[in-house]
């Protein structure tokens, strides 16, 4: 049976956190990968999904209220076309999080939240309790509805050619409208998707600072800019920048910790990243116990010290 | 206006999580447990939505065991009115505890259901949107702000990159993200008080809902250990380890 993939998208380009899940949906071993785009003039964001390797088909929704992606038009369409699926996919990001309940919940099938690993195709891993331990569940529903933690599967790669059909939209069920959206703006890389993370905490001590010492910093590297929860709740920057169980969970190649002490919830956000770099004056700091390489010392010194450094 | 503020007893977020050698979960004995945090600032924004003079009625529910009744007498020492536990012992995954809130929901007819965006135990994220989707109620997940109107609300929402404003119709299910609000402390003449307020208790059977669990829990282990690397000297050092050990940098 083929496998559903809800692509998440912008109506002009793909999330790379559809790509990831794209990559999931192959682990699955199924007949053929599906991906729904379901937006509004979204051809260039399905003509992008036809591109990805491993893709078979394409659908497309195109409709003015699927404009604001919201869940409930989307859980509706999801539902009347997942006849023939045996899994419906997508990212564990705010929108698949919003999103794929709903679907699961209406095909009366439990949802398989964040899975980290596929051991077949009814059985997986997900973390549970913040990460602090794995679970191996096994699905019993006919229909598997399952969101994917991005950073554990790679991103799918391009040269396919799938075909692509438009589906009829559903009902407009009106129960939800978008008044406005205040996206940070930013030239630096999607925190979730960045190569390289340079993150600040509570040593950096105002918000002026963490701009004045990292930017230099995450502009030499082309780093996206993160932060400590601790950093966020004194207002240094806002809540999207949060690294961690309640924030967002990154895997870079390189991620350094400036000014963080290392809270639990802090390192189950990053501590899958390759390569982890800490600095912080306070040598018992628990951050130093997850870093590859660490630095004790004065950040404000070290900091602009490293970005001149890298030449 | 009713609410009804959904509640799960979790292990304390402050407790150390084990688990158990032979694989078969964390180890919960003895240990200290309390409300899931975000249904602490769920609690927390309905008694507001009462003191503000929009909510007439903060109703608690929590689904599963006995000792649940003191995660419920904390809501009221918050300031919700009465409680309903659905008491079972039986395993309680999302779906189940969706379809036992939704026959709650049919009973007491509350126009906003607000309860935490995920439990810190299971990490499901999907009770309130499987509630809203059985309910064919619109969902506001990930709140950082609640205002609620005549016959609508408008939730700014946390989602990936910022902010985002939406207008729903009530009645509607409203998850919450941290930022909300800051929970009360909750003081002793208002523990005391609590203990007075009603607490009813239910059966899943009598309210019609089979909870059989979907997902079987095959194992469970601790994640893979991440060995503490080097101090390095200076940021001379670090450079070179980067650059010819770690080979990350150009």
């Amino acid at each position: 049976m083929p496998i559903l993939v809800v692509a998440e998208h912008d109506d002009v380009s793909l999330k790379s956190a559809t790509l990831n899940t794209v990559t999931a949906a192959a682990a699955l071993r199924a007949d053929e990968v599906h991906v729904l785009v379901a937006g509004s003039s979204c051809a260039a964001a399905a003509a992008a999904a036809a591109t990805l390797a491993g893709v078979a088909k394409v659908k497309v929704a195109d409709a003015a209220h699927y404009a604001d992606h919201g869940a409930e038009n989307l859980a509706a369409l999801i539902v009347a076309h997942a006849a023939g699926y045996s899994h419906i996919l997508a990212p564990a990001t705010s929108f698949g999080k919003n999103l794929m309940p709903r679907v699961a919940a209406a095909l009366d099938s439990a949802q398989i939240s964040e899975i980290v690993a596929v051991e077949s195709a009814d059985t997986f891993v997900r973390p549970i309790y913040a990460g602090n331990a794995l679970a191996t569940v096994k699905a019993s529903d006919a229909v598997k509805v399952i969101t994917v933690r991005t950073t554990a599967f790679d991103a799918a790669g391009g040269g396919g050619n799938a075909s692509v059909e438009s589906l009829p939209p559903g009902p407009d069920l009106q129960l939800s409208r978008l008044v406005g959206r205040e996206l940070t703006q930013s030239e630096r890389p999607e925190l979730s998707a960045a190569k390289v993370v340079v993150s600040g905490g509570r040593g950096l001590g105002n918000g002026e600072n963490y701009s004045k010492v990292l930017e230099p910093l995450a502009g030499k590297l082309g780093a996206a800019l993160g932060a400590s929860r601790a950093a966020v709740d004194a207002g240094f920057v806002p809540n999207d920048y949060q690294v961690g169980q309640t924030g967002k969970i990154v895997a870079p190649q390189l991620y350094v910790a400036i000014g963080i002490s290392g809270a639990i919830q802090h390192l189950a956000g990053m501590k899958d990243s390759k390569v982890i770099v800490a600095i912080n004056k306070d040598p018992e700091a628990p951050i130093f116990q997850v870093a590859d390489y660490g630095l004790v010392g004065d950040l404000f010194q070290l900091v602009p010290e490293l970005t001149a450094g890298l030449g | 206006m009713k609410i009804l503020v959904p509640v799960k007893r979790v292990l304390d977020f402050n407790v150390k999580v084990r688990v158990k050698t032979d694989g078969s979960g964390v180890d919960l004995a003895n240990a200290k447990m309390s409300m899931n945090p975000f249904d602490e600032i769920a609690v927390e924004e309905a008694v507001k939505l009462k003191e503000a003079g929009i909510a007439t009625d903060v109703i608690a529910v929590s689904c599963g065991v006995a000792a649940c009744q003191e995660t419920l007498r904390t809501a009221m020492a918050i300031g919700a009115d009465r409680s309903i536990l659905v008491e079972t012992d039986a395993e309680l995954q999302p779906l189940a505890v969706a379809k036992l809130l939704k026959a709650l929901v049919e009973k007491e007819q509350p126009t906003l259901v607000v309860m935490g965006k995920q439990a810190i135990d299971d990490d499901a994220n999907q009770t309130g949107q499987m509630l809203a989707q059985l309910l064919g109620w619109p969902q506001a997940t990930f709140a950082s702000k609640v205002e609620v109107g005549d016959g609508k609300a408008t939730v700014t929402r946390e989602v990936d990159g910022g902010l985002e404003t939406i207008e729903i119709k009530l009645p509607a299910v409203v998850t919450t993200d941290l930022r909300l609000n800051q929970p009360r402390y909750v003081t002793l003449p208002n523990i005391m008080k609590a203990k007075k307020k009603p607490l009813e208790t239910i059966a899943p059977a009598a309210l019609g809902v089979d909870c059989a669990p979907r997902l079987t829990l095959l194992k469970v282990v601790e994640p893979p250990k991440r060995a503490a690397g080097i101090r390095v000297a200076d940021v001379a050092q670090l450079i070179d380890k980067l650059r010819n050990e770690a080979r990350v940098l150009p």
